[in-house]
């Protein structure tokens, strides 16, 4: 591996949702009430860097906060806090026209195959309205341009006639792979991109995901729920809980030695064929609300190792073998106060 | 070099078997209805005699040379001192009710339509913008809304003519105004669902413009009840004016729409004299519940789920 600078770096970024007072609420604070703005740590100081060829699977529960982040690299939504840099260089710092070129270098596969087509526009205006607008094709070459995306991702392009609802599942998670393709991408982050598939058409679609990787030299953020899938394909883990990242390391590492509790228990409720007759143990409890998250490490509520020094302070990622971080207090001088 | 021309068109231009449009598949969606088909049928007849009237009435309602007062109040089969038969019979100043209501349709249609595209395009604007914008730009624009239709819309519509004076274009704005909030409250509701679909979110990532977003993107997805509203509001505009013409603000005496022939054989009412109101108002009655029915159908039609 290069030490070349990372294609996308994320640094320290929180992403808040706040939903603020109306005006009834703030004329009752006027009167002596106490309503206060309700915030949503969604992402929370996260640092995150991927090298370019590389796959980064981004896993965790959900309203764990992956899909905000997978959204903040994908440049939909703003960071509250913290910078984020494409190639070395922070989008703060960017001219308009290198904006542009980082927003379509990194392009996002959503997860319902449906609602993230437009159900009024046919295939071709789909896939070919981008690249038409942003002048990398003309409008003459706008046809055969669709018809080589459309070939790319496994489609024929005789379909490209047809609205979005006349296909299967499986297609229109396809359509939506020629749509991100057809900016010429080098980065693309995969939002649950195959939850909502059959199984047997997940695997299509993973292996088309990976064929386009070596074809295009494309890099992946691959985020999802489905250990299995992470582990098929990424190169390197990352584990969020609750807006943080708990656990980082390269997908072999993490699968044979998972440091944090949390990761402990997420990898042993796998099921293998191996455990068929295993008893699960689930983590005790739901994932507390982001609006009001418990204070120190947030998974200290759920953690059958927590002490008094978890509920107080807040762990920080540290290195328990190269390239593997994972933040818990274990790991730097135990749990008690 | 004709003959190597030929061959090349040819192959160019493979003549697809008619290829289909989504306006062919409008209509043959449109047509499976009966009822939708009977709407259009009236509309269309309705429409067809309104552009057709000078040539098919036998008098210009407009032109008061052509009115005798001694025809006043005929009943319908009645020959006129002109020598035509008023089939309808003739109001109280001696009109020939069928050429007053044909004549009385082109005004009335011309209204609504125009305000009703006029209020559909502002409404359409404003709600999208609204919704798209978010914050303080859509809480302004929304109260606006708010306060409108907070109003009854003939009172609004009363002191505006009342103030601007009558004619046909101040009714046309009268109703633009009050009906510009409703197509902005539904706009901006159905383009708050849709901001937030993941289309949205690839269009915005796909380094798209604003305004392409909003209106290649939002806005097609939120046209179906929009032209739902266009069919109910146009309606209503057509009921509004006849309203404030039958209160006397609308239009003119010498400019009869159906709300003014209405008005005028009100008070005969109760002494028998039907005529008068009974037709104009079935004019009205018949022009509204086509446009409704065809309404009805091209919201089902364009709702893409239920394409086969």
């Amino acid at each position: 591996m290069s030490v070349s600078t990372p294609l996308v770096e994320l640094r320290n970024v929180s992403k808040r949702f706040v939903k603020p007072l109306d005006a009834a609420a703030r004329l009752a604070n006027l009167m002596g009430a106490h309503h206060r703005e309700q915030v949503v740590h969604a992402v929370d100081g996260v640092d995150l860097s991927v090298v370019e060829g590389e796959v980064v699977g981004l896993v965790g529960e959900s309203g764990c906060g992956k899909s905000t982040l997978g959204r903040v690299v994908a440049g939909i939504h703003a960071p509250s806090e913290g910078s984020m840099s494409w190639q070395g260089k922070t989008t703060s710092a960017m001219t308009s026209a290198e904006r542009k070129a980082a927003t379509l270098a990194v392009q996002m596969i959503f997860q319902d195959p449906m609602s993230s087509l437009n159900p009024r526009m046919r295939v071709a205006e789909i896939v070919g309205e981008a690249p038409v607008f942003h002048g990398l094709v003309d409008k003459a070459g706008q046809d055969a341009y669709v018809d080589m995306m459309l070939e790319r991702v496994g489609l024929d392009p005789v379909y490209k006639r047809r609205f979005p609802h006349q296909f299967s599942g499986g297609q229109r998670a396809r359509i939506g792979i020629a749509r991100a393709l057809a900016v010429n991408p080098r980065f693309l982050v995969c939002d649950e991109s195959v939850a909502a598939l059959d199984v047997s058409i997940q695997a299509q679609v993973l292996n088309l995901f990976m064929k386009l990787r070596e074809e295009l030299r494309l890099t992946y953020l691959f985020i999802s729920h489905d250990l299995s899938v992470v582990r098929h394909l990424s190169d390197r883990v990352v584990i969020m809980y609750l807006g943080r990242v708990v656990e980082a390391a390269s997908a072999a590492d993490l699968f044979r030695g998972p440091n944090h509790p949390y990761a402990q228990a997420l990898l042993a409720n796998v099921p293998t064929l191996a455990s068929r007759h295993k008893r699960f143990a689930p983590l005790k409890g739901e994932i507390p609300s982001p609006l009001n998250p418990p204070p120190g490490c947030h998974f200290h509520p759920r953690c059958p190792m927590a002490g008094p020094r978890c509920s107080a302070e807040r762990p920080a990622l540290r290195e328990v073998a190269p390239g593997h971080v994972s933040a818990c207090h274990l790991n730097d001088g135990g749990v008690g106060g | 070099m004709t003959d190597a021309a030929l061959p090349e068109a040819k192959i160019a231009s493979p003549a697809p078997p008619r290829e289909e449009t989504p306006f062919t598949r409008f209509r043959k969606a449109f047509f499976e209805d009966r009822v939708a088909v009977t709407g259009l049928a009236i509309f269309s007849l309705i429409v067809a005699l309104a552009l057709l009237a000078p040539f098919i009435t036998p008098q210009n309602p407009y032109d008061l040379r052509s009115v005798d007062i001694m025809d006043s109040r005929l009943s319908p089969g009645q020959v006129t001192g002109e020598g035509f038969t008023a089939w309808l019979g003739t109001d109280g100043v001696g009109r020939d009710l069928y050429s007053g209501i044909l004549y009385g349709l082109r005004i009335s249609l011309m209204v609504g339509a125009l305000s009703g595209v006029l209020a559909a395009t502002i409404g359409m604007a404003v709600g999208l913008i609204a919704a798209y914008a978010g914050g303080r730009v859509e809480t302004v624009l929304m109260r606006i809304v708010d306060l409108q239709l907070s109003l009854p819309a003939v009172l609004i519509a009363l002191i505006l003519v009342a103030a601007l004076g009558k004619g046909v274009d101040k009714i046309i704005f009268a109703l633009v105004v009050v009906q510009w909030a409703y197509y902005a409250r539904t706009v901006r509701g159905n383009a708050l669902v849709e901001r937030r679909k993941e289309y949205v979110e690839a269009a915005q990532s796909l380094g798209l413009s604003h305004a392409r977003v909003v209106f290649r993107h939002i806005m097609p997805n939120c046209l179906a009840p929009v032209i739902v509203i266009v069919t109910v509001q146009t309606a209503h505009a057509i009921a509004l004016e006849a309203t404030l013409s039958f209160l006397g603000v609308g239009l003119p005496q010498t400019e009869p729409s159906l709300g003014v022939l209405i008005a005028n054989g009100f008070q005969y009412m109760l002494s028998g004299k039907y005529w008068i109101s009974t037709f104009p108002g079935i004019a009205l009655l018949l022009t509204i519940v086509s446009i409704n029915l065809m309404g009805d159908r091209i919201r089902d039609v364009l709702n893409p789920r239920l394409e086969k």
